[in-house]
């Protein structure tokens, strides 16, 4: 039998995947990535198992904080730079000439 | 085939995604600004070969991501085949143990705590595979289906890539709350 790989100590429940399973199978688990009998399984571990949900609860908490530090704000020059070199490019379509065969 | 008047309306909306990505792959505003510009170029170029109804921020990644590996990175002559060190499962969160002395108030400190500067720059940390890996995983929330598509490799590297990417990410997470005293040194476990 594997030791418990979340915290502490839970019993050896009756479930299919214990907890060593689990603690592999978690990030895929969070990333909707499994099959629908596998995630059962896992979720099934997790309702039973407090450490192994409070494990899962801590990487779901840590993937919010990851995706939400890592927004940048888009500078006015850069939105206005794209719309002007699209536009200078419908330009050339709408000409007939291929910007590739545009004069320098 | 979609209709390249429309490309406009359609594709920018995604400029603070692609940008954030840019930013993230570069580790460099001006060069970030420039793989943008050149990814919507590309991507309106080639606008008629985008299926309607498809993901178009996929396939704008797709375009983001080929953009920066064949212009910017061969720009920078070594091409990165660095590995990541192995960082066992669960890092963080052991370090924040009951049995290192901390517990659910450390785990709400540390993660209340982490900065928008450290989180980026434990991304950028990640050998350039890996991040972008985690990048388009736990920052954009692509499937590893279309991840594999965006960066043309099989769904078992991208598997693997994201998931050695984010244990290491933890690691460097993890040096950032030791420094406030969050976070036991050394092993996780006692023997």
């Amino acid at each position: 039998m594997v030791a418990h790989d979340g915290r502490g100590g839970c019993g050896d429940y009756a479930s299919y995947v214990d907890c060593a399973e689990a603690v592999r199978q978690l990030y895929v688990y969070l990333d909707g990535e499994l099959t629908d009998d596998r995630r059962l399984e896992i979720a099934a571990h997790l309702d039973e198992c407090g450490p192994c949900a409070d494990a899962a609860g801590f990487e779901a908490e840590l993937r919010a904080v990851i995706s939400s530090r890592c927004k940048d704000r888009v500078p006015d020059s850069l939105i206005a730079r794209v719309a002007s070199a699209i536009a200078a490019e419908e330009a050339c379509r709408g000409s007939g000439a291929a910007p590739s065969s545009a004069p320098a | 085939m979609a209709d390249r008047a429309r490309f406009a309306e359609q594709a920018m909306e995604h400029m603070t995604a692609l940008y954030s990505a840019a930013l993230r792959m570069t580790r460099n505003p001006a060069d970030a600004e420039d793989l943008v510009q050149e990814t919507y170029l590309r991507a309106y170029r080639s606008f008629d070969s985008f299926t309607e109804g498809t993901n178009l921020k996929a396939w704008l990644y797709r375009i983001l991501t080929n953009t920066y590996i064949n212009s910017y990175r061969a720009a920078k002559r070594r091409p990165e085949v660095s590995d990541v060190e192995d960082v066992e499962d669960l890092y963080l969160y052991h370090r924040l143990s009951p049995e290192q002395g901390f517990g659910r108030s450390a785990e709400e400190e540390a993660l209340a705590g982490f900065t928008d500067e450290e989180v980026k720059e434990a991304i950028e940390a990640l050998p350039e595979a890996f991040r972008i890996a985690v990048l388009l995983a736990d920052v954009e929330g692509f499937s590893y289906k279309e991840i594999a598509d965006i960066t043309e490799v099989p769904i078992g590297t991208v598997m693997s890539r994201i998931h050695r990417g984010r244990r290491a990410l933890q690691k460097t997470l993890a040096g950032f709350a030791q420094s406030r005293g969050l976070v036991a040194a050394g092993p996780a476990t006692a023997p």
